[in-house]
């Protein structure tokens, strides 16, 4: 056995072990951890024309075993010593948690709790499945149709694979594509470039499980492979910027997964009482170290604008980097201190727009951007914006972020764009009958519930079954 | 494993058989009567004698400066024609050329001398004779459209032609109009299936990535071809895997080159299981010399089993054209049977691990 763990290219389960090999490092000591093999884009598009081998694979299994294989992939997820590589290393639940802290700058509380949302989504496949169908007895995808409410049903599956291009900054993520094997597609997957140990392992927790390896496609690749697996699966998600997402917004084949915009709005009938929300909001805007696509990134409200921002200043302009095993971090580091330095770079340059004010920097003891237990934070920032005109309105950075601008309510929902989740602490029936009838708002909360929250059973961004699956209408003789 | 050593008398003899062809081109180049105006204008300015002083290679890298590739872009084509070849019509051949002028070399024979050679580097059962041929690569102003045919004619072989615009592809990859390179691609790749699927095609010269993108529309084996000669862009030691296992199946014959307008072609040994698919070039030495220098000290060439910047010069009686540093960098190898010099391997873009570059389809 080497001494560095090797994490080859997955075909159809198979390892295949490439001639171009990237080490993945700390970010701190800048020692590689694993070799990760990296393959040219024609290995994926050769292995993408026959992904109905794999589908194949999955096809002997029902959905109800598929389900219950799920849960066991859960908890060797969540409690297994599982393969790691295939040169005989092992990873156990800890050694997995230090490892992706490592290269993701992110704390081991943050990893757990990113752990904890994945085991939840395998061990709770039925309900999500149930959500996402609306009841659908699961036996008409074993069937390819059926009788249901009164109907025949019948559905087909879009594709023989679901293609994903993963980030390297948010493991959580990856619970979004969980249910595509209980539903039967194959998963063909680009990993990010620092993060392979969430894919990877969550593979062999599902190949531990019983699930055919066959399922399961790991391709490090580079830009031309990624855009093989976007051009040739047929249905694929994509995670990155807004740079990155914008060239597939018009296909309907790619799901995109870009910044959410998510936003805390407050009518003006619990207005007076904002000082009852401050916690909620600021924990909406830095829960998860500030990653997430559902943190609120702007507070828009009718009056008292800067006293808030002033609140939340005050709450969250005072936190620091901590060790990254203390159980009590609440911000992550960066794993590529370029992008903390663009971030602050960015924010610093859109400041000198007349018109805003970094209330944080009111209670921060020094820069924003600092070194700290050998890597690079980006602390808590709340801009008061004057007008939704200005440039850090409506921003989105890979921190603890948040605008804070005043709206009357009667033009809120024309300020707000597109956003993931929207929570709206309001109780006017007006108010609440216009945020339901919008069509900008992917998750809507009423009432004080943090931005964090989601609904397994409830998609909030894109129904995998929709995309995966298309009913037909059917007849049988 | 084979012997593939060198014994250091073939090594020796290769030497001076080089030392002989520089005193040979040098004196032909640099002598009124057969030498071309450029050059013996060249001499002049220089205020030497390369005719007296050049007496071997070693002598022609301490004297001469590097060739500039401006006096090929910049000059009329008539200031390198010897002047033993005067009054006859010559082909011009170009090479680079995306934007502005491209550079320029004239000739009448040498491709038909280089190609020749090669031909008797591949073997008939992966190039039957009285067969047919494809070229699916860029034909136009280059060296490369009449060598090809050439060499299919001395194998008693015709040669079907689709014509592949690598300054397009280029210029539309700058511009990151993909969708663009994508559909000219497709459009030549289209062309080819037809040929493949209306006519007997035993043999084909193509770059790499239309190789790929040709086996995923058709099987190259049942389609009846039985050998690639590839050459253009860079091939690094896990795409030549991924062609020879997974595109050629390990059943069709793979000849990659290495080789450009100015210098002729550069073959490959043939893989051994020890090589792990890292693909070894040897110029057509003494006709052209590739050495890999340290790109700060030119002077210097790099140990065995280092990387550095590739360094050309071309020695026939139709050009003459020292220590031209091409735009590419590769790892130096040694000498290795039947080649008694050193090579060059892997082949890329110089300062390809620093920078982007745009190589297209090319």
């Amino acid at each position: 056995m080497k001494d560095l763990p090797h994490i080859p290219c997955l075909r159809q389960g198979v390892p295949y072990v490439s001639l171009n090999q990237n080490d993945v490092t700390d970010y701190q000591k800048h020692e590689p951890l694993a070799t990760v093999s990296q393959v040219n884009a024609g290995v994926v598009k050769r292995d993408l024309r026959k992904t109905g081998e794999a589908r194949a694979a999955l096809k002997k299994f029902t959905v109800d075993q598929l389900i219950d294989i799920s849960a066991k992939a859960g908890e060797n997820f969540l409690n297994g010593t599982l393969p790691l590589g295939d040169q005989g290393h092992t990873q156990t639940p800890d050694e997995y948690v230090a490892t992706l802290s490592s290269t993701s700058g992110l704390p081991y509380v943050m990893v757990r709790r990113n752990m904890a949302k994945i085991h939840h989504a395998l061990t709770n496949m039925r309900t999500i499945l149930t959500g996402l169908t609306r009841g659908l007895d699961l036996g008409i995808i074993d069937q390819g149709f059926g009788e249901q409410f009164g109907t025949r049903i019948s559905f087909f599956p879009t594709t023989e694979a679901l293609g994903l291009i993963m980030p390297s900054n948010s493991p959580a993520v990856n619970s979004l594509w969980l249910p595509s094997i209980a539903l039967k597609i194959p998963v063909i997957i680009k990993p990010g470039r620092e993060e392979p140990w969430t894919p990877y392992r969550l593979i062999q927790s599902f190949i531990e499980a019983g699930c055919p390896k066959e399922a399961f496609g790991f391709y490090p690749t580079d830009h031309e492979g990624s855009g093989a697996i976007l051009q040739q699966c047929g249905r694929a998600l994509i995670f990155g910027d807004k740079n990155t997402t914008d060239q597939y917004a018009n296909n309907p084949g790619i799901q995109i997964h870009g910044p959410g915009f998510s936003k805390i709005l407050i009518g003006e009938d619990q207005i007076e009482h904002w000082q009852d929300h401050i916690d909620l909001i600021a924990s909406s805007i830095a829960e998860n170290g500030g990653r997430s696509c559902i943190n609120a990134s702007a507070v828009v409200v009718p009056r008292y604008g800067k006293e808030i921002a002033d609140a939340l200043g005050k709450v969250l302009g005072p936190l620091k980097p901590s060790a990254v095993d203390d159980e009590g971090a609440r911000l992550s580091g960066f794993a590529n201190p370029k992008m903390a330095e663009y971030i602050d770079g960015t924010i610093e340059d859109d400041l000198k727009t007349p018109g805003a004010e970094d209330v944080t920097g009111r209670y921060r003891d020094g820069d924003r951007k600092i070194e700290s237990n050998g890597g690079t934070y980006l602390r808590p920032t709340v801009v008061y914006c004057e007008s939704i005109d200005h440039p850090l309105y409506n921003r989105e950075f890979l921190c603890p972020y948040a605008s804070v601008v005043e709206v009357p309510q009667s033009e809120m929902l024309n300020s707000i764009g597109p956003s993931l989740v929207v929570s709206a602490i309001t109780k006017d029936p007006e108010f609440t009958e216009d945020l339901l009838s919008s069509s900008l708002i992917e998750r809507l909360n009423l009432g004080p519930i943090t931005t964090m929250k989601v609904s397994w059973d409830q998609p909030h961004e894109g129904n995998m079954f929709e995309f995966l699956y298309k009913r037909r209408s059917i007849e049988r003789a | 494993m084979s012997d593939l050593s060198v014994s250091q008398d073939a090594m020796n003899q290769a030497s001076e058989q080089l030392d002989a062809r520089v005193r040979e081109i040098v004196q032909w180049h640099f002598s009124p009567e057969t030498g071309s105006p450029f050059w013996l204008d060249w001499a002049k300015k220089a205020g030497w004698d390369p005719a007296k002083e050049v007496q071997s290679f070693a002598d022609l890298i301490a004297k001469f400066p590097h060739f500039q590739d401006e006096w090929l872009r910049d000059l009329q084509p008539e200031v390198w024609v010897p002047n033993a070849f005067k009054g006859q019509p010559f082909n011009i051949f170009e090479t680079g050329g995306t934007t502005g002028m491209p550079k320029q070399r004239i000739g009448w024979n040498d491709y038909k001398v280089d190609y020749s050679e090669f031909s008797d580097k591949i073997s008939d059962e992966h190039f039957p004779k009285n067969d047919y041929w494809l070229m699916m690569g860029p034909t136009g102003p280059r060296r490369l459209r009449l060598a090809i045919e050439h060499l299919a004619n001395v194998r008693d072989c015709s040669c079907y032609f689709i014509d592949l615009d690598p300054r397009f592809v280029k210029k539309v990859i700058k511009n990151k109009q993909f969708d663009v390179a994508r559909s000219y691609m497709d459009h030549v790749v289209d062309q080819a299936v037809t040929i493949f699927k209306n006519r007997k095609v035993s043999a084909l010269f193509t770059t790499p990535k239309l190789l790929e993108a040709l086996s995923e529309r058709i099987d190259l084996w049942k389609a009846g071809l039985r050998g690639v000669f590839c050459g253009g862009t860079t091939m690094d030691p896990q795409y030549v895997r991924f062609l020879t296992e997974e595109v050629l199946e390990g059943k069709i014959g793979f000849y990659p080159t290495y080789g450009n307008t100015l210098m002729g072609l550069a073959a490959s040994v043939p893989l051994q299981p020890e090589d792990n698919f890292s693909i070894t070039y040897y110029s057509p030495q003494p006709r052209a010399v590739l050495r890999v220098v340290d790109p700060k000290n030119t002077t210097e060439v790099r140990g065995y089993n280092e990387w550095g910047r590739v360094e050309l010069t071309t020695l026939t009686k139709e050009f003459f054209m020292p220590r031209f540093l091409e735009r590419d960098e590769a790892i130096r190898r040694a000498p290795r049977a039947p080649y008694a010099w050193d090579g060059v391997a892997e082949v890329r873009p110089f300062g390809a691990m620093e920078k982007k570059i745009v190589e297209g389809v090319y």
